[in-house]
């Protein structure tokens, strides 16, 4: 019964998705519609065939890009979550900045950044701005989220603060890292895309965000819709191995990783 | 060894690595506590065989809640004494004060355990109410901690894990994780993780309270037999009334808020106790006297 519950819970999804498609297809043909107004599903897949020299050197640098990003937040949130954890004197004084990076459309800001920074930097600080906040702000809550009674156990035995750092708190906080880094995995993509977009530069450095733009300009929508295919994948598979790591670190003791029974 | 009065870094003193200098620089707060010189008595608690020693102890919270007190305890070396009141009596923070994880507002607290020189030893074992484990590590791993802060490793400590497990009949659980164990068996491992230093004083908040009546009884009789065996000195902390009869040599009835000690009864039974004694006449007897003197505490009080 469960197995057969499981299983129409993976198919449903298949089966819209197909059907979608071929709802798709059947009004192109039936309507005669062009290329250029709405490319059919099978017409994409063969430009994503055709076009798959320029569109995966486009996406080798979006995802190039989006990982620097995510690096980026993932390493500077948690550092500077750590920071705030050990001065109240910095998080009261820097939070509040940080809060204003996040609220502020980075779409806005992306411009700005183009003209002080290198066009690399530029985009690699986009990513950032958009994904470091979750991995801040989840980390903040998870070292406070500390069992009172564990914390004084600490203090009971002597523990330095490193070894109450190392041996508690990060451990503790784990579980909220992850989800922050699982939300900032897909918003580093948004980030990159953002700028690219914003950059709008042409040549061997141009990631997908920057062929779907150009690619509108030039009516080459089949293509678009390709590019836009990949990214889509792309945020997918992002998410998925993020989930899987989140998964395999947590599934020992953590209540997120355990099934209904155990 | 001379007085040790109750500050951590001179507890630390009975490690040999000169760690006190390292904890007291790291926790300064504890520098500021109070030494109020016309109630430090003339003969220290070691010479007078004690290991816990309170005099006019207060707690009063920021808030200005007076929680605490004036408190005096005298605790001997090898002594089980029980804690008993009603709850929000104090009785908690009279054992946190005790422990050193708090601070008291006056008073003094002073602390003789009896001396050893032996690497990862601490003077002190504390059980909370809940197991308190880590969730991420195995029952092994969270047993060793105590060791690991103290820097302690190598075959010496993995022994001492090994003993503190079987003592508690947990040694084939070393490898499970704490979700996978039920109540009665996570609060055996923490009474392991207590056990592990070797410390001469065993500090129990409640720690049997949220279990049901057949582990209770099982914990009990363990534990009595654990006190029997390794000669600790235990504070417990208790709302139940058979609780502390059954194990104590003393109980201890507290006044409601602010704590003081209310009254104080010897309880005198042939040893060792066992289930005969739960069901014997004298344990009802003396039941029913510490639950009259307990009566006041809960007087004017909605519900009771």
């Amino acid at each position: 019964m469960k197995s057969l519950q499981d299983l129409v819970r993976v198919l449903l999804p298949g089966v819209v998705f197909a059907a979608g498609l071929v709802l798709w297809e059947l009004i192109v043909r039936l309507y005669d519609i062009q290329p250029y107004v709405l490319p059919s599903p099978l017409l994409v897949i063969k430009t994503l065939v055709s076009d798959w020299p320029i569109l995966s050197q486009s996406l080798g640098v979006t995802l190039l890009t989006t990982l620097e990003g995510f690096v980026a937040a993932a390493v500077g949130g948690v550092a500077l979550a750590l920071l705030f954890n050990q001065s109240k004197w910095l998080e009261y004084s820097l939070f509040p900045y940080a809060i204003i990076l996040q609220v502020t459309p980075v779409i806005a800001i992306a411009p700005l950044l183009l003209i002080y920074l290198q066009q690399q930097t530029a985009v690699i600080v986009c990513a950032w701005i958009v994904a470091f906040f979750p991995v801040l702000s989840n980390t903040t809550l998870g070292l406070n989220s500390v069992d009172r009674n564990l914390a004084g156990l600490f203090q009971l035995y002597g523990a330095s603060k490193l070894q109450t750092l190392l041996f508690l708190k990060l451990p503790a906080a784990l579980p909220y890292i992850l989800g922050g880094l699982r939300i900032a995995g897909g918003l580093s993509l948004i980030g990159a895309v953002v700028a690219e977009i914003a950059a709008g530069s042409a040549g061997a450095g141009s990631g997908l965000a920057f062929r779907i733009a150009e690619s509108g300009y030039r009516l080459n929508i089949p293509r678009m819709f390709a590019a836009l295919l990949l990214l889509s994948l792309a945020g997918i598979v992002i998410y998925g191995v993020l989930a899987l790591i989140s998964y395999l670190l947590l599934r020992r003791w953590h209540e997120s990783a355990l099934g209904k029974e155990s | 060894m001379g007085p040790v009065p109750h500050h951590p870094a001179l507890c630390a003193d009975l490690s040999p690595m000169g760690r006190g200098v390292i904890r007291g620089a790291a926790v300064p707060s504890y520098g500021r506590l109070t030494m109020v010189e016309s109630t430090v008595p003339e003969t220290s608690a070691d010479e007078a065989g004690l290991a816990v020693r309170l005099r006019g102890v207060t707690k009063i919270y920021d808030s200005g809640v007076a929680a605490l007190g004036p408190l005096d305890l005298d605790v001997n070396r090898g002594e089980f004494v029980s804690l008993l009141g009603p709850s929000g009596c104090g009785k908690s923070t009279a054992l946190r004060l005790i422990a050193g994880l708090s601070t008291p507002s006056a008073g003094t607290v002073e602390l003789s355990p009896r001396g050893t020189a032996r690497r990862g030893s601490h003077p002190i074992g504390f059980v909370f109410q809940e197991p308190t484990l880590m969730p991420w590590a195995t029952v092994r791993d969270n047993v060793r901690l105590p060791l690991k802060l103290a820097h302690t490793s190598g075959s010496d400590a993995e022994g001492r894990i090994d003993q503190a497990l079987a003592q508690v009949g947990l040694a084939e659980f070393a490898t499970a994780y704490p979700r996978e164990l039920s109540g009665g068996m996570k609060m055996r491992v923490s009474l392991a993780r207590a056990l592990v230093t070797d410390p001469d004083i065993l500090l129990m908040d409640e720690p049997f309270a949220a279990l049901d009546e057949i582990t209770r009884f099982r914990l009990n009789n363990d534990l009595l037999s654990l006190w029997r065996n390794l000669h600790k000195t235990v504070i417990f902390v208790t709302h139940s009334v058979f609780e502390s009869v059954y194990l104590s040599e003393r109980v201890i009835v507290m006044t409601a808020r602010p704590g003081r000690i209310g009254t104080e009864f010897r309880i005198t039974s042939a040893e060792p106790r066992g289930e005969e004694f739960r069901t014997s006449a004298e344990y009802a007897a003396f039941c029913r006297e510490v639950s009259n003197a307990l009566a006041p505490s809960y007087a004017g009080r909605a519900g009771a």
